[in-house]
């Protein structure tokens, strides 16, 4: 028997059947991915244990990027800690500094002018659809779809210029400040994001007609990897993914912040919990988000677009030349900070890839003395295991695009 | 949040079923909080758990130095039907740093109990795979101590790899 035949003889005996065989002995293969593997969306290791093309167990090993944010920031005062927080989950900036920010603001008890937090809401949902549109551009690479990734990065380019517009940066923007914004909204700033809204949902028709109906994205994602609410929620997974198994959870709708009550919008849910919904729940909430950052814009209150106390934010820059007290107020805010009654909160805001928690720790001086960001992604990633458990290993890849860990998040 | 009238009954209820767990209740900020006895964490996150607060929304390890006893883990459970919130802070010593894990109730709390352990130090009793999650395996030291340095580290270039700190990696 030649070799050729004989691995024709192999190859029929394969079996394509995800469940183990009978009185077989089974010969399993330890797989390393990564941390440099393209599909892991940075510098994640997957210890994976196949048997053949199916995923017997996954081990995820993280860490590679985990810089010491939280013990760097208890080195700083209040207001510097801004800066570092933004920089863990690198997708969601402003949600980073919404949460730590709101935290530092319940221990001092402050009220947020109105039309700071619509100025809030406005950026975060749109930090919301830069998100999700590098999730989607990246996810369809993983499976096969190059041209999506131009499409989702045009649009990000689009919301990044916005961003620049407004604070003078594209990522990292320091743009929400304890007490409120940074600035106001320059001249033409509404306009902009008005044209882009306006052309954000026909995008968004596209991208749905590109994929929706292509058979290979289909039929790798229907139906693949599918977990069940009840182990989500024992996982404590809270996000697209939750909402994709059918529990409606958000908390703009359950337990509304920044004024998020105020906006008609909907949350989009799934049936079963595969691929396919965690895909579909996402895409609906490019059209939600749109839809919450056009009725902010049309409602935005006039008003300051910070708070005015003064032992707290940093005082207008024309007062400096005339007031001896802004003077006095700006020098101690500079040089040592603001105190922070003592004090434990925990705030939660509802991120991109589900509950992004910050816990502060005020011990009475100017620093914090805790700072624990409770990242989506780190929770969500030991949820990968359990959903591709005897899936083939392509389906692996899948769900890897479809959790959307982000590792920046994930190591802080 | 429960107001703080309901947070004393749920404070009661938990006495009513072991006098000692409880150690007392704080209700500032709009945030519940019950301190607990370190011991007996499981069955009180039980209790509430059969309350509605079944789904822990984070857990996280918090250094209290200089005072005893130093190391605190906060369970941060959420009601999703009632949508309210308690806090429950137990707080171990630095000379015996073990708690019982709460990964059996929720597998979730896998990694986060990794992340106190590697961070405090907090050994969790019963945990599959007690090791360190962010820092290297071989590291020593927890470094979110409050004792624990900054950047008490030297930078590794050519002329120092031959020694400290990784140069034997």
């Amino acid at each position: 028997m030649s070799a050729v035949s004989d691995y024709r003889k192999r190859e029929e005996s394969i079996t394509m059947s995800s469940e183990p065989l009978e009185g077989e002995t089974r010969e399993l293969l330890t797989l390393n991915i990564g941390p440099h593997h393209p599909a892991t969306h940075g510098v994640l290791r997957l210890l994976a244990t196949l048997e053949g093309e199916v995923v017997r167990d996954i081990k995820p090993i993280i860490g590679y990027v985990h810089t010491g944010i939280e013990k760097t920031a208890e080195d700083k005062s209040y207001w510097k800690v801004i800066p570092v927080v933004e920089r863990m989950d690198y997708l969601s900036y402003y949600f980073n500094a919404m949460a730590y920010c709101g935290a530092v603001e319940k221990l001092l008890d402050m009220e947020i002018p109105p039309r700071a937090q619509y100025l809030r809401v406005i950026h975060l949902e749109l930090n919301r659809l830069m998100s999700h549109l590098v999730w989607l551009g990246t996810s369809a690479l993983d499976l096969g779809a190059m041209s999506m990734f131009w499409y989702c990065f045009r649009e990000r380019e689009a919301i990044l210029d916005l961003f620049e517009m407004s604070s003078g940066q594209r990522m990292h923007t320091r743009y929400i400040q304890i007490g409120g914004v940074f600035e106001d909204i320059p001249a033409g700033f509404a306009k902009k994001v008005k044209e882009f809204t306006a052309k954000m949902p026909q995008r968004a028709d596209q991208y749905a007609d590109l994929l929706e109906k292509n058979e290979i994205l289909l039929s790798r994602l229907r139906g693949t990897c599918i977990l069940d609410e009840q182990s989500l929620l024992g996982l404590n997974v809270t996000g697209p993914l939750l909402r994709a198994a059918g529990n409606p959870w958000d908390l703009r709708k359950a337990a509304p912040y920044s004024s998020y009550d105020h906006f008609d919008f909907k949350i989009p849910v799934g049936t079963v919990g595969d691929n396919y919904d965690r895909f579909r729940v996402r895409h609906a909430e490019l059209y939600e988000s749109t839809k919450i950052i056009e009725q902010a814009l049309d409602g935005l209150p006039e008003g300051p677009h910070i708070s005015d106390d003064r032992k707290v934010v940093l005082p207008p820059r024309h007062e400096l030349a005339t007031s001896m007290e802004a003077l006095i107020h700006h020098f101690k805010l500079v040089t040592e900070g603001f105190r922070v009654p003592e004090g434990e909160v925990y705030f939660p805001i509802e991120g991109p890839r589900g509950e992004l928690g910050c816990f502060v720790r005020s011990d009475g001086s100017a620093k914090p003395a805790r700072v624990h960001m409770r990242d989506p992604s780190f929770v969500n990633l030991q949820a990968t295991a359990p959903m591709v458990k005897d899936g083939y290993i392509a389906d692996m890849i899948a769900t890897l695009a479809m959790v959307d860990p982000v590792l920046g998040g994930v190591d802080r | 949040m429960p107001d703080a009238d309901a947070l004393q009954e749920i404070a009661q209820e938990l006495r009513a079923a072991d006098a000692t767990s409880i150690l007392g209740t704080t209700h500032v900020h709009g945030r519940a909080e019950i301190q607990i006895d370190p011991s007996k964490n499981v069955a009180v996150i039980e209790q509430l758990r059969a309350k509605g607060y079944n789904f822990l929304a984070s857990l996280h390890g918090v250094d209290y130095y200089p005072e005893e006893p130093r190391l605190g883990v906060i369970y941060e459970l959420l009601d999703m039907k009632e949508v309210d919130r308690v806090s429950v802070k137990a707080r171990v010593p630095l000379e015996h740093p073990k708690i019982e894990t709460v990964v059996h109730i929720w597998p979730g709390a896998d990694f986060p109990e990794r992340e106190v352990y590697d961070m405090f130090g907090v050994e969790f009793e019963g945990h599959p795979d007690m090791r360190r999650i962010l820092m290297p395996e071989d590291y020593e030291g927890h470094p979110q101590r409050r004792d624990f340095p900054v950047g008490g580290e030297p930078v590794l270039f050519t002329f120092n790899e031959n020694d400290g700190y990784g140069a034997d990696r």
